[in-house]
């Protein structure tokens, strides 16, 4: 079942992102990380010591786990930070910084 | 801007406080780090997503429908996307310090004669093997990405850990489609029967949940926990095993249960940046409020799980009272606490129930030595369990400040609020108060900023690099930065 369906959402038109090249479907509203969820990935971002990866923790924007690459700004907590047409969004590796 | 008022939180608590204020003549700005008000019980799907039954992930819909429709005509200024870093006390009355949006870059200072804190709590998660894979999230942010976003972690779900809090989301889960393939609870449930009394009130929601868990088969496993996340890239499985009454694991009757997500908390803990930073006093892990729910400082009021983990009714009783109060003495009236005793009475009731909750939902006695060596504790620092365990027996490091100094958990990101709780159990010790010098990581461009008609915690008090703002990413990042920004260590 569609996890919208109890909702009854009927969202505006869809619209695309790229997660690390590939085209991704989102929803007016979403997060990068609903977005990211809805599409079944839950990581990206590797640690900057053990290089694990990580994705959505507590959320709501306390743990900052969820740190993204959007537009090359790195460090973007994917559970704030709404979903834009276009958004060209990359796994954060480490700090962001070491391309 | 300048206000009579500032509330800063727009859960339960704040909006009860704001209505309450405004409506009794007070000008109310009420600050947000949210778009939507709501806080985190009444998390509403995003506008965007236009759902037409946003009720069905969550109860009490014609509570919120009073509040939603109270503030609309209501003249409280509504401040959406503010996060709030500091309120600093001025001879003239109290400055809150906010930056804007998800991005959190540019300032926003609001002028208040008085400040009321309702700014909530957070979830605790006790670490345990595995525990920083890829779908293992906060029970309470599998509940919110849902309210929220409408997105659900996996499709095979454990709901684990120990609280009031598993059950909302579980049923939550199940009702998005997701298979719960169980819910795991430490505690003994049954234990709540001797707190009869207290809890009459809270065990009709219980009940509703707990229908929609056996409508949609969940398996509840009280006095179990799960001993193991499996996985390599991300979560495949959990195992879970029964616990004796001292909290040790029964032998023999450990599982394995294959899911791609698990939801898991332990609790909550009341957010206290912002009261600390004002010096406010503290009761245990809570702010500390008289019955009109004053803080000690003259002038800042809270409400709400800011003052004590208790349930969304709670906040509201609270903050209607907080309200109240505080129109009053800004008027220059002493108020008439006749006025509120409906409220008062509930309040009374619901911290009575709120301490029986506490009483039968508290993380297993032995959880610590479930812990292994190479376990995360810190996960933005990346400090293993074994490394806080060096630092305490190695090097006596007897309290979380030195742990912390000599291992750097709770350094990172999140400022030991995620880790907070866990270090200090694994040291041996009790949680001390954090003492973090702002609420959010604030850019340094922000903190330089030349302050014409401010005075307070900027780099005069605290120069980058030596105050308190080191153990924090400000204080470490670059200008032009990302707030969130720190080098590697
Ligand atoms: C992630 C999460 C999910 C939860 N889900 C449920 C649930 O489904 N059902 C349930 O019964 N209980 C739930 N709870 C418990 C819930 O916290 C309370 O029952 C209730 O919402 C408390 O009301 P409150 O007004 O005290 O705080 P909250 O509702 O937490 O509201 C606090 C508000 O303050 C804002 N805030 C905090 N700090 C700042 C700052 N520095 N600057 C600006 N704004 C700030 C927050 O954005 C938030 O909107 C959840 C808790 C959490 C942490
Ligand atoms: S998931 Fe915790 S900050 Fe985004």
């Amino acid at each position: 079942m569609n996890p919208r369906e109890p909702s009854g959402a009927r969202p505006g038109p869809a619209f695309t992102v790229t997660f690390d090249g590939r085209p991704l479907e989102a929803l007016p509203g979403q997060t990068v990380a609903a977005v990211l969820w809805a599409a079944d990935v839950v990581s990206w971002r590797s640690t900057r010591v053990a290089a694990r990866p990580r994705g959505v923790f507590c959320g709501i924007g306390v743990c900052f786990d969820c740190l993204v690459t959007v537009n090359d700004r790195p460090n973007q907590r994917a559970c704030l930070v709404p979903a834009r047409p276009g958004d060209v969004i990359r796994t954060q590796e480490g700090t962001g910084h070491a391309h | 801007m300048r206000t009579d008022l500032a509330v800063i939180g727009a859960g339960p608590a704040g909006l009860a406080a704001s209505l309450a204020a405004s409506a009794r003549g007070v000008r109310v700005a009420l600050l947000d780090a949210e778009p939507e008000p709501g806080g985190q019980y009444y998390r509403r799907p995003a506008a965007g997503l236009r759902a037409r039954r946003p009720r069905a992930p969550h109860g009490r819909w014609r509570t919120w429908t009073r509040l939603r429709d109270g503030l609309a005509a209501s003249s409280v200024r509504r401040l959406a996307d503010h996060h709030v870093w500091c309120v600093e006390r001025r001879p003239d009355g109290l400055t809150v310090h906010a930056l804007l949006g998800p991005e959190q870059e540019q300032p926003a200072e609001v002028h208040a004669r008085a400040v009321l804190l309702a700014t909530g709590g957070h979830e605790v998660v006790l670490p345990f093997p595995g525990w920083t894979l890829p779908g293992v999230v906060t029970a309470g942010g599998a509940q919110a990405m849902l309210k929220g976003g409408l997105v659900v972690p996996g499709r095979t779900a454990v709901v684990a850990g120990t609280g009031p809090l598993l059950l909302p989301v579980a049923a939550g889960l199940a009702a998005a489609g997701v298979s719960v393939a169980a819910l795991v609870e430490s505690a003994d449930p049954r234990r709540l029967v001797r707190y009869a009394g207290p809890l009459v009130g809270k065990l009709p929601e219980g009940a509703g949940y707990a229908a929609g868990l056996l409508r949609h088969r969940v398996p509840f496993l009280a006095r179990h926990t799960v001993v193991r996340a499996h996985g390599d890239e991300r979560l495949t499985g959990v195992t879970v095993a029964a616990l004796d009454a001292h909290g040790r694991l029964r032998p023999g009757t450990e599982r394995h249960l294959p899911c791609d997500a698990l939801a898991v908390g332990h609790g909550m803990l009341p957010h206290t940046d912002l009261a600390e930073g004002l010096g406010c006093r503290l009761d245990g892990p809570a702010v500390a409020v008289d019955g009109e729910q004053r803080t000690d400082v003259p002038g800042v009021w809270a409400a709400g799980e800011a003052t004590g983990i208790g349930g969304a009714a709670l906040a509201l009783a609270e903050g209607h009272i907080a309200g109240r109060s505080a129109a009053a003495r800004l008027r220059g009236t002493a108020p008439d606490p006749g006025a509120w005793a409906p409220a008062a009475r509930a309040r009374a009731r619901l911290r009575a129930s709120a301490s029986a909750l506490d009483a039968v939902y508290a993380p297993p006695g032995r959880w610590t030595d479930r812990v292994t060596d190479d376990t995360v504790v810190c996960r933005c620092e990346e400090v293993d369990a074994g490394a806080v365990r060096a630092a305490v027996a190695g090097l006596g490091a007897g309290d979380p400040r030195t742990v912390k100094l000599l291992t750097r958990a709770g350094m990172g990101w999140c400022q030991g609020r995620m880790c907070g709780p866990a270090v200090a159990a694994l040291a041996g010790c009790a949680p001390t108060p954090s003492r973090r010098p702002f609420a959010r990581p604030v850019p340094l461009g922000v903190l330089a900023r030349p302050h014409a008609d401010t005075a307070g915690p900027h780099p005069t008090d605290h120069p980058a690099g030596t105050g308190p703002s080191t153990d924090h990413p400000a204080g470490t990042g670059r200008p032009a930065d990302r707030p969130t920004e720190r080098g590697p260590s």
